[in-house]
């Protein structure tokens, strides 16, 4: 047993709001630099659209992550031999047409334009070229809120797998929105695809990042991150992504998406796996066992074998404390509420998602007199179709949908019981058992889901840095290696 | 020809020294994201072009005459296979060259990203390449079969032994003379280009295991 920590998140999109707060503030400190004006580390999606970059759940066409092929795990794009013989050109990568070409306006335009008839007007000008653009074609979020209408709708790759019918009657519309940030996998496709090895997992705490000193710029991570979450800098022609904001969870504090986030989606929080299990849970035969099978590599940090094992390999008594009270551990593995993203990918994805109950398809007559019961059959008439949860969320198994959708309705009905009364009823009712919860554990993902407290919400233990024997030469330095003020270097 | 061990000189040095103190710009510079399917044709024609040229260079200067003799490769095969191999490399690194070269004009995006040391790099691998090519398919079937592995090759080993024989250059055709001089300050640029990233081909990637743990820099278990 091989036990590593993991720092994870939780994103609860029944409190989405899509206000894409979260990519602002991550944009203003991570990728506001020449270079890097299309990359967003933290992107906001309406669901159905394209997503960004176009289509990046195609996996026909950029070829991210991992197949099974005789039970033994490949790359999609290919293994170290053809990648070798693809350098010269990389045919699965998107280019800034499928992200889209970056602009700003002309505003000294405004300031200065002599008086004249008409309103002076700050024309688009490309970050690219430079040049004017008559009519940008796409951006961030050009089909937000649905308003790429059936052109964006109808391309979302989710789509190909269900039923016409449910697309797109206008009654039938429905909408949800899709935060993004890199996964951090347990098992990373983009750090298999590098040839130069730039790409690696943090030991102490499983966040993946780019080497910028090894990255020579070959580009397959672009394409072999399934979840499209590396990007190329075309100014320092080196890959970019998401880092976890690591100078701030090592300092004990969550991300800025996380910090900013107005809806207080996020959670962020501890989970000890063994890493010797992990090729095999990404080996399943059967893409709809993958969920289960990732759940099996987590250990529970209350068992003492673990955590004596723990410590003997070097995580402290801080870090399994936090694994105990992680509220990611809770969602994700206690409760089984969260789920994660295109789990068929086989990369064991560690940001996971609580899916939306939405608004109920038919309405429901005479409310008042319904049974607990009653709401069962509600749960299957969502607005949100369960298959198309179901093809981002559990590889098109419905059921885990349905057993969480039950959970959550089901949380929701026992807090309407206390207040209204029929509380007895609930705990007797077939949704509790089919949810197969019971009022107690409701009670704990109430307090968690919609009354936790900052540090509940965020349980990130400090990076280490006891063992540094220069630590009084390192004070007031920036945690950023390499790049701290020289008076913080002996 | 006393500058060629001046030429090798910078390479290593200059080389040496953007490897250690100027890491951080040793990549590859790609414009892939700005545009592909031009990209496609040159990179990939100029790319396996090269790498066909640069064995025929080892064939042809590198290993001895005699080697060929002892296999039993009369002269004329070998120049038959030296023409059309090397005649067929040369057209594909030119050809990838100038598709590279208009690319850079045609698409503004790439046009705005091309530096003065882009432009120069790929002007003077066309001189260089060109010239080459020129001599392999042209000179050689209509001026005569120059036979330099009498000559150029000897020469070019002596360079090694850090005991030129100048000597044998005196008769060299004009042409040969010149691609020699380009080609080494060619290499004497490869620091200050692009082209350093031809030292970086990834060869041990198939070696390693797909999945890299690493530790932050003083990060110790035993505490």
């Amino acid at each position: 047993m091989r036990i590593k920590a993991q720092v994870a998140m939780v994103m609860h999109l029944d409190k989405c709001i899509g206000c894409h707060t979260c990519s602002v503030s991550c944009k203003n400190v991570w990728t506001n630099r020449p270079g890097t004006e299309y990359v967003w580390f933290n992107n906001v999606e309406t669901r159905p659209g394209v997503g960004y970059p176009k289509e990046w759940e195609n996996t026909d066409r950029y070829k991210g992550g991992w197949v099974l092929r005789n039970g033994k795990l490949h790359l999609r794009a290919g293994g170290p031999v053809s990648k070798l013989a693809n350098i010269f050109y990389n045919p699965n990568m998107a280019d800034l047409n499928d992200f889209y070409e970056p602009w700003t306006y002309d505003f000294q335009q405004l300031h200065k334009r002599e008086k004249g008839e008409s309103i002076p007007v700050a024309r688009p000008k490309s970050m690219i070229t430079g040049k004017y653009m008559d009519k940008p074609q796409w951006g961030p979020n050009w089909d937000d809120d649905l308003a790429g209408g059936t052109e964006s709708v109808s391309n979302d790759p989710n789509f190909r797998k269900l039923q016409e019918h449910i697309k797109l009657e206008y009654e039938k519309t429905f909408m949800m929105y899709l935060p993004r940030i890199c996964e951090h996998c347990l098992n990373p496709s983009c750090v298999a695809s590098c040839p130069s090895g730039a790409l690696y997992k943090r030991d102490e705490d499983g966040i993946v990042l780019v080497d910028q000193d090894a990255c020579r710029g070959w580009r397959f991570c672009m394409g072999g991150c399934p979840y499209h979450k590396v990007y190329y800098n075309w100014n320092t022609h080196k890959a970019e992504k998401c880092n976890f904001c690591y100078p701030r969870t090592e300092a004990g504090l969550p991300t800025l998406c996380s910090e900013s986030c107005v809806g207080r989606i996020r959670y962020i929080g501890v989970v000890l796996y063994d890493a010797d299990q992990v090729k095999a849970a990404a080996s399943v035969e059967d893409p709809k066992d993958l969920y289960e099978s990732q759940l099996s590599v987590f250990l529970d940090p209350f068992d003492p074998e673990v955590i004596k094992k723990a410590q003997e390999q070097g995580i402290n008594h801080s870090w399994i404390q936090s694994a105990q009270e992680s509220p990611v551990y809770k969602m994700a593995i206690k409760w089984k509420i969260a789920l994660p993203l295109h789990p068929e990918y086989r990369t064991l994805p560690m940001v996971w998602y609580v899916p939306p109950l939405s608004p109920i398809m038919h309405h429901i007559a005479n409310e008042q007199d319904l049974s607990v019961d009653g709401y069962i059959p509600a749960v299957d008439q969502m607005r949100i179709p369960m298959e198309y949860l179901a093809s981002i969320l559990t590889a098109d198994d419905t059921h885990q949908i349905r057993r969480v959708l039950l959970k959550m309705t089901a949380m929701r009905i026992h807090m309407r019981a206390k207040t209204v009364g029929g509380v007895d009823e609930l705990k007797k009712s077939q949704l509790l058992k089919e949810a197969n919860t019971t009022a107690e554990e409701l009670e704990e993902m109430v307090r968690l889901l919609a009354v936790a407290k900052y540090n509940e919400r965020f349980v990130i233990p400090t990076g280490r840095r006891e063992m540094l024997d220069d630590l009084y030469f390192m004070q007031g330095s920036c945690s950023i290696e390499d790049l701290a003020p020289p008076e913080g270097r002996k | 020809m006393d500058h060629f061990p001046l030429c090798i000189t910078v390479l290593i040095v200059a080389g040496f020294y953007r490897f250690m103190f100027r890491g951080k710009s040793w990549v590859a510079p790609s414009t892939e994201i700005f545009e592909k399917r031009w990209l496609r044709i040159g990179s990939v024609v100029f790319h396996y072009g090269i790498i066909f040229a640069f064995m025929g260079h080892v064939m042809g200067v590198l290993i001895p005459m005699e080697v060929y003799h002892a296999l039993g490769v009369s002269d004329s095969l070998y120049h038959f296979m030296a023409i059309a191999g090397g005649g067929l490399a040369g057209l594909m690194v030119v050809i990838g060259l100038v598709v590279m070269l208009t690319r850079k004009f045609l698409f503004p995006r790439v046009h705005a990203h091309t530096t003065g040391g882009g432009y120069f790099t790929l002007l003077w691998l066309i001189l260089v390449a060109g010239l080459g090519t020129y001599m392999t398919l042209i000179y050689n079937t209509t001026v005569g079969e120059y036979e330099y592995r009498e000559s150029i090759g000897p020469w070019f080993r002596s360079l090694f032994t850090l005991s030129p024989r100048s000597d044998l250059m005196l008769e060299v055709p004009i042409l040969f003379k010149v691609h020699i001089l380009l080609s080494f300050a060619l290499f004497a640029a490869i620091p200050f280009t692009r082209l350093v990233h031809m030292f970086s081909l990834p060869v041990r990637y198939p070696m390693r295991a797909p999945q890299q743990y690493r530790s932050r820099d003083g990060f110790d278990k035993k505490y």
